[in-house]
């Protein structure tokens, strides 16, 4: 994947060291860390317009407009089971915020699998890709408008 | 829900309750698995001594869509230190529908010893029962597993092809809009390749869910001989085919008329509608 924010690539390649369980501890450690969109930005109830399609976690995604251009995501996740969409809002949190959004549009919605593993399920893996499309799409829209 | 004993199963054996699970998980010859679909959950926190068997990594043949062979299936069984007289019980999310996948491949090999938690992981999590992240101390065990046998409880395409020129019995268990072909899929989940709608010809649709209660417990012997003998017009001597997308859902039911009604003979079409809704011409209805 070319273009990309480097701190998504570190991760990615961090990610290809690990065997299945290292995953997934490192993966739960993600989640554990996740932080829920600040109440400056979203309350409860969330507006439908920023709810992720296909998951079944109920996550939901914001973008706020940084002074430099950039766009800082926030995601709430309201499944308390969702574990993996926590892991994924972190991990969407920590790599593409802050970042050239040139390059933020570049990630495509399959780092999922590289993420997760081949062993996610097609209904996970397509509500977390979900959540890449949203986020990238924000970042699309922001690009073009200031074009 | 009532007690197990008292629901007029066939096999009531084949279930335990959250409460035996909490007072044996640690028994000598108890080994307790968890199996789901979120790969996340188990390592999230999973019931004090449980083990996790993947239903893809660790059951599925990484190559073929296959099972996993004998030699494969003796090297699990020991890294998860069960032995061939270790009593398995099996638990997850989804209503147990991988645990009751991972029984039914584990009779595949033989290993009736098997068991299913009622009412799975999100039973044993409203009861606010101990969930922990420790990693189960488990040691190596010897075991010695039979052949795989895929010809009493596993259907086959061409099984299935045969089963419908005799008029024989087969139960979908996928949702309504998927058996009539209005969806390709389950709600909410994607499209997961198959190229043609509906079902095959002669199936009762009989959704797994109407099987469970809604805290995730199976129903008792004579609702369930309601839906499955009353309505869909099975009886214990039918010879049946159960099938649903990829053999996941309709471990459920096979479990149920297998175990809890006592039919002998059930098969589970793992291929199920991933394979038929892609099989060039076969037969399909609306």
């Amino acid at each position: 994947m070319e273009n990309i924010p480097s701190p998504l690539s570190e991760m990615l390649e961090e990610l290809d060291a690990l065997d299945r369980v290292e995953r997934a501890q490192y993966l739960l450690e993600l989640s554990d860390e996740f932080e829920e969109v600040p109440e400056a930005i979203a309350t409860r109830p969330f507006p439908e317009n920023r709810r992720v399609p296909k998951c079944e976690s109920e996550a939901f995604v914001w973008a706020q407009d940084q002074p430099d251009g950039t766009l800082k995501f926030h995601y709430a996740v309201e499944n308390p089971l969702g574990i993996s969409a926590r892991a994924m809002g972190t991990i969407l949190d920590e790599t593409l915020s802050n970042q050239p959004l040139d390059q933020v549009a570049n990630v495509a919605p399959d780092i999922v699998h590289r993420i997760f593993g081949r062993q996610l399920s097609m209904g996970k893996g397509e509500g977390l890709a979900a959540m890449v499309e949203i986020t990238t799409f924000e970042a699309r829209q922001r690009a073009k408008s200031r074009n | 829900m009532s007690d197990i004993n008292s629901r007029g199963y066939a096999n009531a054996d084949a279930l335990v309750s959250t409460d035996w699970v909490a007072k044996h998980a640690n028994d000598d010859g108890v080994r307790i698995v968890e199996s789901n679909e979120d790969p996340l959950l188990y390592p999230s926190g999973h019931i004090p001594g449980a083990v996790e068997i993947d239903w893809a990594a660790d059951l599925n043949d990484p190559l073929r869509r296959d099972y996993l062979d004998r030699g494969g299936f003796e090297s699990l069984m020991s890294s998860k230190g069960i032995s061939n007289d270790t009593t398995v019980v099996l638990y997850g999310d989804r209503n147990n529908w991988w645990a009751c996948y991972a029984l039914w491949i584990f009779q595949l090999f033989g290993h009736t010893n098997a068991k299913i938690m009622d009412g799975g992981r999100i039973k044993w999590e409203a009861e606010g029962r101990e969930l922990t992240r420790d990693a189960a101390a488990v040691s190596a065990a010897s075991y010695s597993a039979s052949e795989r046998d895929d010809s009493k409880i596993r259907a086959f395409r061409d099984d299935v092809l045969a089963h419908i020129d005799s008029s024989g019995k087969l139960i979908d268990v996928r949702s309504p809009e998927e058996f009539s072909g209005e969806r390709l899929h389950m709600p909410d989940y994607p499209n997961e390749g198959a190229l043609r709608g509906g079902h095959v010809p002669g199936a009762a649709n009989v959704p797994w869910a109407t099987a469970a209660n809604e805290d995730g417990t199976f129903k008792d012997a004579a609702a369930l001989r309601d839906i499955y003998e009353g309505n869909a017009g099975l009886s214990s001597d039918d010879d049946v085919i159960v099938y649903c997308r990829i053999g996941e859902r309709s471990s459920h039911t096979w479990f149920v008329l297998a175990n809890l009604l006592g039919y002998e003979n059930v098969r589970n079409y793992d291929g199920s509608w991933t394979e038929w809704g892609n099989s060039v011409g076969v037969p399909i209805a609306k």
